[in-house]
């Protein structure tokens, strides 16, 4: 399947493609992927907040409905495979962005998609949180505001911010995936050129972008991680 | 004051209910040094938890300087909060924030501005003794420097009642002294009253004037700490007094013998030696019933049971002898179980 891998004519073309269309394409990756990272934050984060401090006997006690709800809506989200929940918010991407097809449309599909994940992931960062710790600030009486913005999150940074890492690097995943139908970067070249023209060095070359791009974030965020926690002994 | 009358805690759970406390009735005064006593189970962290109502009492009532606070809103049992502070068995500091900022914590809810708040911060982790320390983080103390930064913590906001869950569970006996010390200390300059939640009959012995006994669920005696220790009525008294063994194991030992029970809470000496020598200079033989002492470095704690046949002048004599060491305590026991 890979026999003109590296014939002159494949090598010339993908150097020129490499050339004139990566450097636009990386771009376009990282500031997708950065940028719905950044709002399914914005989004996950208060909700994975309600996850945990809405719960019976939790700081703040919301209705049983409401959680249900909350719950159930998180899971649906989470349960959509991305390449069918990118087609089925096609009006909403319409509404917000004016199209559906580009880099920036790609945006809405993927915070769609992640900040349920998102919100799951504080959800497991904030129950790390010792309830002893919930329970003195409780003692010293802290409002349940106060006990969410002054304890439980602070408290795990760290974590959150592992996971955050984790939600990057997968998104970045699926922002590949959404070149797809008409989303930009790495991943619609790797996928115009390597399997719709059979141009696999072209593919190869994205690829391992697409891999060095997450081990940068990885490596990035496990040092951030490590260093804002003050619970080793340094 | 702290008033509690007739409080009683049930628990629901999935097996069923469980009484935690039932029908619990005290008064501390104010500028007490109080210790709750009891077993494992026996509901001391459900009374002290109900004392600043971070469980609501099923029944009865609380009342800090005759306000009932069961009756009160969220938010005024919030300023309350600021004044009946707590410290914890696992000292419960915030380890992503250095020990000042740990001690600006309740000032920053407060809403004291910031900068007065690490003033303030500062001038308490002098009192402990860890104004060097403000800058480091907990996971860099040990666990004596950690519950320092806590007891700054809890009287950052200035309170009336210091509460303490078990506070020196934690810790070795050496640390869990000097804890103590402090505490008493800070009881005696700033007049804070204390509630001291242990399972130790030691820690009650060597800080506290008054003492009640819970046992499951409920007060079975309460008063000063040597009437109550002296003369163990309940058998959960007994119990604490008779740690291993039943009482009557020494009671039935010898015609006539009397027991003085010899605490040692830090004292410079080997307890053996202490009661050979009793026997050398003094000529007062005593038998040892029970005794638990441990020594750490060259001090002693623990307790012993020291069985005496000479009557009643041979007890006062060892009363004498034994007390004139410092950190020694001594008193005599009777042993009538009612
Ligand atoms: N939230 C709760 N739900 C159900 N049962 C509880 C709850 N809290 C305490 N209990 C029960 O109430 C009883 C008293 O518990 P409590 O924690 O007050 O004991 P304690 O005297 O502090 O014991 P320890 O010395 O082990 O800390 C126990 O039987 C315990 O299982
Ligand atoms: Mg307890």
């Amino acid at each position: 399947m890979f026999h003109n891998l590296f014939e002159g004519e494949a090598v010339a073309e993908a150097l020129e493609i490499i050339r004139t269309q990566f450097p636009m394409a990386l771009w376009e990756t990282f500031y997708v992927t950065v940028l719905s990272t950044l709002f399914a934050v914005i989004i996950g984060l208060p909700l994975g907040v309600l996850l945990v401090a809405g719960e019976k006997g939790g700081v703040l006690p919301l209705p049983p409905w409401l959680m249900k709800a909350l719950n159930v809506l998180i899971n649906l989200l989470r349960s959509v495979p991305f390449l069918i929940l990118m087609i089925l918010v096609f009006p909403l991407t319409r509404l917000i962005v004016g199209t559906v097809v580009g880099t920036v449309a790609s945006i809405v599909p993927l915070v769609i998609a992640a900040f349920p994940f998102v919100a799951r992931l504080v959800e497991g960062s904030l129950r790390e949180v010792n309830p002893n710790t919930v329970e003195m600030a409780q003692s010293m009486g802290a409002s349940p505001f106060a006990i969410i913005t002054r304890v439980m999150i602070p408290e795990s940074v760290p974590s959150l911010i592992s996971n955050f890492t984790i939600a990057i690097t997968t998104i970045l995943g699926y922002s590949a995936m959404s070149g797809i139908i008409g989303g930009g970067g790495l991943g619609k070249i790797a996928i115009n050129y390597g399997y719709y023209r059979y141009k696999y060095l072209i593919m190869f070359v994205a690829v391992i972008l697409l891999i060095l791009l997450v081990q940068l974030f990885q490596t990035a965020g496990t040092k951030a991680a490590v260093r804002s926690d003050k619970r080793l002994k340094k | 004051m702290i008033e509690i009358r007739h409080l009683s805690k049930t628990f629901r759970t999935a097996d069923g209910t469980v009484e935690a406390l039932k029908d619990v009735s005290l008064t501390i005064p104010d500028g007490d040094i109080f210790g709750i006593i009891g077993m494992s189970g026996a509901g001391k962290s459900t009374l002290v938890r109900c004392i600043n109502m971070l469980e609501k009492p099923t029944e009865g009532s609380v009342a800090l300087d005759g306000v009932a606070l069961e009756t009160l809103s969220k938010k005024e049992l919030r300023t309350v909060r600021q004044k009946v502070t707590m410290i914890f068995q696992g000292f419960n500091l915030l380890m992503q924030r250095t020990c000042l900022k740990n001690v600006c914590f309740p000032l920053a809810l407060a809403g004291v501005p910031a900068r007065e708040a690490e003033k303030r911060a500062l001038e308490l982790l002098d009192t402990v003794g860890l104004k060097d320390k403000a800058n480091a983080y907990p996971a860099q103390l040990s666990g004596g420097q950690q519950q320092r930064v806590a007891i700054a913590r809890a009287l950052a906001t200035q309170p009336k009642v210091l509460l303490c869950d078990e506070a020196t569970s934690a810790l070795d006996p050496n640390t869990t002294a000097s804890i103590l010390e402090l505490i008493r200390d800070i009881n005696r300059r700033l007049g804070i009253t204390v509630i001291i939640i242990t399972h130790q009959m030691s820690v009650v012995e060597s800080v506290c004037s008054h003492v009640a006994i819970l046992d499951q669920g409920t007060v079975v005696e309460q008063g000063e700490v040597g009437e109550v220790f002296s003369h163990p009525k309940s058998a959960a008294a007994m119990r604490l007094v008779f740690p291993e063994g039943s009482p009557d194991a020494p009671v039935a030992a010898r015609e006539g013998e009397r027991f003085i029970r010899v605490v040692f809470n830090g004292a410079h000496a080997t307890g053996t030696p202490l009661i050979a020598r009793m026997a050398a200079q003094e000529g007062i033989e005593a038998n040892i019933a029970y005794a638990s002492t441990r020594s750490i470095g060259d001090k002693m704690f623990g307790s012993m049971l020291l069985g005496l046949t000479g009557g009643e002048e041979a007890v006062s004599h060892a009363i004498d002898f034994l007390t004139q060491m410092p950190d020694v305590l001594a008193e005599e026991v009777s042993v009538h179980v009612s």
